[in-house]
């Protein structure tokens, strides 16, 4: 597994205590690897990327985690040497590689259609990138022999890639982009083509590649559960801008927007005004109705409108009203019971009009359940679970 | 069962169309082949068979010098287009919008609909002014003009549905633009190439109006010497070049089919 690093300061509004840990990996990294310094991409009147900056340190497993079209694939060919920055510079090792063509940058990539050459066999298209360098033929065969055998595919070399299933070219794209041992590996969307349990295994197979080799890389994924197994950190893109980066705990307790939270997993969101805030708590006036306590400190005066989050598995689910307090409670009616397997999900028609999830984790088999539709429920939870975002 | 009321399902209306339409097309040329092998000197009566035209095909001389440069000006005239027409595509395909794309592609097709005598009228006026020595090269490259068009096409229409992202992984993976192009594109287009080149070779090698428009003293094609000796009288010699030209252009014509199949399924196969 690759190193965590826990002191991430990349994302905005989080407490300031859970920031910086003594000996954070940014200090044993002094200059980051790759760094995207105001960069825009421009087709015709679109903007596909505005703006962005970004740094990427050495040996991190970097995922990008976004809707469809915010501009993942365009960032990514951007550093491959695909695309030329309307505006802005790249950087790779300090050093502006804008006017670098793909050929000459230590980038590979790993496309999404995995882009093997048909007419070369599963050796020929791992060896070709080192075959461009000029390295002896002996030292490519054995490079090629490990290649192969590091994606478990010994014994393929010679079949060529319409001789082989899905999962196998797969793999074959990755050897052949890491054969050259780029200084920065690119993934985009390497996964979206395998079912889950090929996806899960691969996703631990790339973790630890990565940690072997000692590689940078960079991963695109419409899956957020693989972002967060893999990656150190996360960048969430929305419309050609990070709105966040950080590690993905942090992503996950502690977004920076409404957008944010509302994007990565279930979320419950509650308008309302601030009240009062103080050190170690917030209490917020719930549009709907309800006081809200949270522990989560905000800058906000009193009477700015926020939003406060709260991910439905903090979510409590009591059938009697009794063990409840005044803040953060409400009462409703189950609307649906959905069964996810580990868990089930709920959904609740609260008396004020809005709607609840809560997620309860299946321990018993078979399943007990509190509750089940049209039952009246309490969901409450601690003020700990609460996030306030301003935006 | 269907027997009763045709062929496979065809009704008996269908099979007699069809018969006539084959029957049209390719009596004429059955007529020619069987008479090739007619032992009789006198065309239009059988006198059983035999192989004698061919062999005295090879004592004429004038005959054989004529093959032998209808052969030279195909293959270097279909070269030369598959070379330029593959350019000219590459060009169509990937450059995107330049400034005259439109002209550009317009003018790469015109020569496909063009009359052939309009054609080969011109090009004998710029050999004329240019004061070109007519002859062997200016039907060559009359030749290749005309059917550069034809592999444009055929390159081209492969070309629309090659995975680009295939290139960018050569580039990725340290390969010049140049190179790229050679080791990559060119192997996987080639049976398309291959196709245009067959097709060039056979429109070159059957050419007679612009062959004789372009040429000069000194280079007979084989198709003008056909001619030249038909408009004497038909004689049994030539049923038997006919016959071989029949076949040489059939396997030329069935190949780049068969190619330009195999460019498909590599396609369908690589997908
Ligand atoms: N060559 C191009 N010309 C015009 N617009 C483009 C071009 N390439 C990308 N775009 C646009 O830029 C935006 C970002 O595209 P991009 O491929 O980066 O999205 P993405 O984040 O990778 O999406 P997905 O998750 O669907 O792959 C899209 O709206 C797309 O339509
Ligand atoms: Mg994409």
């Amino acid at each position: 597994m690759a190193q965590r690093n826990p002191g991430d300061t990349g994302s905005a509004g989080e407490p300031p205590g859970l920031a910086a840990l003594p000996g954070s990996w940014d200090e044993l990294v002094a200059r980051p690897l790759v760094q995207f310094e105001s960069v825009s991409k421009r087709f015709g009147n679109f903007v596909a990327v505005e703006r962005l900056s970004l740094d990427i340190r050495e040996r991190e497993f970097f995922a990008l985690l976004g809707p469809s079209g915010c501009g993942k694939t365009t960032l990514l060919r951007m550093l491959a040497g695909f695309e030329q920055p309307s505006e802005g510079r790249i950087l790779l090792d300090g050093v502006d590689i804008s006017d670098v063509p793909p050929h000459r940058r230590p980038v590979n990539m790993m496309f999404q259609s995995y882009a093997l050459f048909p007419h070369l066999t599963v050796e020929g298209n791992v060896a070709f990138g080192l075959r461009q360098d000029g390295m002896p033929k002996p030292e490519i065969a054995a490079r090629v022999r490990e290649m192969l055998a590091l994606v478990k595919l010994d014994g393929f070399g010679a079949r060529r890639p319409h001789q082989l299933s899905g999962g196998q070219r797969q793999r074959v794209a990755l050897a052949r982009a890491l054969a050259k041992r780029p200084r920065v590996l690119l993934l985009d969307e390497p996964m979206s083509a395998l079912d889950r349990k090929l996806r899960e295994d691969t996703r631990f197979e790339l973790m630890e590649l990565q940690d072997k080799l000692g590689l940078t890389f960079v991963i695109v994924t419409h899956d957020q559960e693989e972002a967060m197994t893999v990656a150190d950190r996360i960048g969430v893109m929305n419309a050609g801008r990070l709105a966040q980066v950080a590690t993905p705990s942090d992503i996950y307790e502690h977004p920076n927007s409404r957008w944010v939270a509302d994007f990565i997993g279930d979320v419950n969101l509650f308008e309302g005004r601030v009240v009062s805030s103080g050190l170690g708590h917030t209490v917020i006036e719930s549009e709907a109705g309800g006081r809200l306590l949270v522990t989560h400190p905000t800058d906000a005066s009193a009477g700015t409108a926020v939003t406060v989050a709260v991910r439905p598995e903090k979510v409590r689910i009591d059938t009697s009203a009794s063990r409840v307090s005044d803040e953060n409670c409400f009462a409703g009616r189950v609307v649906e019971v959905g069964y996810l397997g580990g868990v089930s999900i709920y959904k609740v028609a609260l008396d004020n009009g809005l709607r609840m999830k809560a997620t309860v984790a299946n321990r018993t088999r078979p399943v007990e359940r509190p509750a089940g539709a049209g039952d009246r429920v309490w969901l409450s939870f601690p003020p700990e679970a609460g996030v306030v975002l301003l935006r | 069962m269907r027997s009763r009321s045709g062929i496979g399902g065809m009704s008996r209306f269908n099979v007699t169309s069809v018969a006539l339409g084959l029957a049209f097309l390719y009596l004429p040329i059955a007529i020619l082949v069987i008479y090739s092998f007619n032992a009789s000197r006198l065309v239009t009566v059988w006198g059983g068979w035999s192989t004698r035209w061919y062999v005295a095909l090879l004592h004429d001389q004038a005959m054989l010098e004529a093959a032998w440069t209808s052969l030279r000006i195909a293959a270097l005239s279909a070269t030369a287009a598959s070379v330029l027409g593959t350019l000219a595509a590459v060009a169509l395909v990937r450059a995107g919008r330049f400034r005259g794309r439109t002209m550009f592609s317009g003018m790469v097709y015109a020569p496909l609909v063009m009359p052939e005598v309009i054609t080969g009228l011109s090009l004998l006026l710029l050999f004329v002014a240019l004061d070109a020595a007519r002859g062997f090269w200016t039907v060559t490259i009359a030749h290749t003009t005309v059917t550069l068009s034809f592999v444009t096409v055929v390159v081209q229409s492969r070309l629309l549905s090659f995975d680009r992202s295939l290139e960018e992984a050569a580039m990725d993976l340290g390969c010049p633009p140049l190179k790229t192009f050679l080791t990559v594109t060119l192997p996987l287009i080639f049976p398309a190439v291959a196709a245009g080149w067959m097709l060039a070779f056979t429109l070159s090698f059957d050419d007679l109006v612009i062959a004789t428009f372009s040429t000069g003293p000194g280079a007979t094609t084989l198709p003008m010497r056909i001619y030249s000796e038909v408009r004497l009288g038909v004689k049994p010699e030539i049923n038997a070049i006919c016959t071989i030209m029949i076949a040489m252009v059939a396997v030329g014509v069935v190949a780049a089919s068969l190619l330009a199949k195999r460019g498909e399924l590599a396609k369908a196969r690589a997908a």
